[in-house]
């Protein structure tokens, strides 16, 4: 057997197998940061899919695909470039599909304008208090009146993402600097849960 | 007047608009990275249609999976279609949905609440 790394990459391997015992203890099953194009979407929705099927959990896993493509394409869709080093990252985040024995949960965080922190943390707030009945007439009220930005998103997506979970969203916000926040989200989902709350 | 067929691929569905042979379906995946791009052609074929219809139109949905902006673009669809109803003509909708695929199920029976016309729910076994 040949050694490949030479001792002075000893830290690096060190880093490496923390990270693996750190996403397997904690049942991490998809991790990914970096640039959210439609491609990089339909790719990780794919491997969420495959690992789901082997456990045959039909239901959640609908509502996890669901839950991952939406929040995937805000993130696609919404996350603001940021500078680093000099390079420009446009719809750039970090995602993360967690699972214990109850639950699924994705979480994204990506940059956004300090300017929409206050609009997206009213708007999550208000989702989380409404009833499953309000929550269907909001949805289906924003489909009939709202149009599809130049974005590409119809404003339905929170929306959707509130009513296709039991639980309420977690979201934070950590400044970054004046102009830019990360903005932290999780949708969780309760393993086999009925499909209405 | 000229069918209209667009192949389907990972992220879009099979659309079939065929005057002649009575066919009208839209059926399994919905996640294009554009909506309005891909469902254009679909509106622009139905508003062309809605000036002279068959005599009954049967516009069936088989989905099995759209996101909050092509259920946009689905809204659009059924209420051209609810034009043609509304100027007299006969339209039903047909809903298909997976016998496992509640959301499915649920969703056809909002968009019946959305729109003025006749719904068909359908569910099946296998995709």
């Amino acid at each position: 057997m040949t050694m490949t790394y030479s001792g002075n990459n000893s830290g690096f391997i060190n880093y490496i197998y923390d990270r693996y015992r750190d996403l397997t203890i904690r049942d991490i099953c998809l991790v990914f940061e970096g640039r959210i194009t439609h491609q990089v979407m339909k790719a990780l929705t794919g491997l969420m899919e495959e690992q789901m099927e082997e456990m045959k959990e039909k239901r959640t896993l609908r509502r996890v695909y669901h839950v991952m493509v939406e929040s995937l394409q805000n993130i696609n869709r919404h996350a603001e470039t940021f500078e680093n080093d000099g390079y420009p990252y446009p719809g750039r985040g970090v995602v993360l599909v967690t699972r214990d024995e109850g639950h699924y949960r994705i979480t994204t965080g990506n940059i956004i304008e300090t300017s929409n922190v206050e609009e997206i943390s009213l708007f999550l707030g208000r989702l989380n208090n409404m009833d499953p009945a309000g929550l269907d007439e909001l949805y289906m009220r924003q489909m009939r009146d709202g149009v599809i930005s130049a974005k590409g998103g119809a404003g339905l997506g929170f929306i959707d993402v509130r009513r296709k979970t039991a639980h309420p969203l977690d979201y934070d916000f950590i400044q970054v600097d004046k102009d830019t926040s990360f903005f932290i989200f999780t949708a969780t989902i309760s393993r086999q849960e009925s499909w209405k709350h | 007047m000229e069918a209209l067929r667009i192949e389907p691929t990972d992220d879009s569905p099979l659309v079939v608009l065929d005057r002649e042979n009575n066919l009208f379906e839209i059926s399994g995946k919905s996640l294009p990275e554009n909506v309005v791009q891909f469902y254009r052609p679909v509106t622009e074929w139905l508003t062309a249609y809605q000036k002279d219809p068959g005599p009954e139109t049967v516009f069936t949905f088989k989905l099995i999976y759209f996101n909050t902006a092509s259920s946009k673009m689905i809204l659009d669809i059924l209420m051209l279609l609810e034009e043609m109803a509304e100027a007299g003509h006969e339209v039903t909708v047909r809903w298909m949905s997976l016998t496992s695929d509640e959301d499915m199920q649920e969703a056809g029976k909002e968009y019946e609440e959305m729109v003025d016309l006749p719904f068909e729910h359908h569910t099946y076994e296998f995709e």
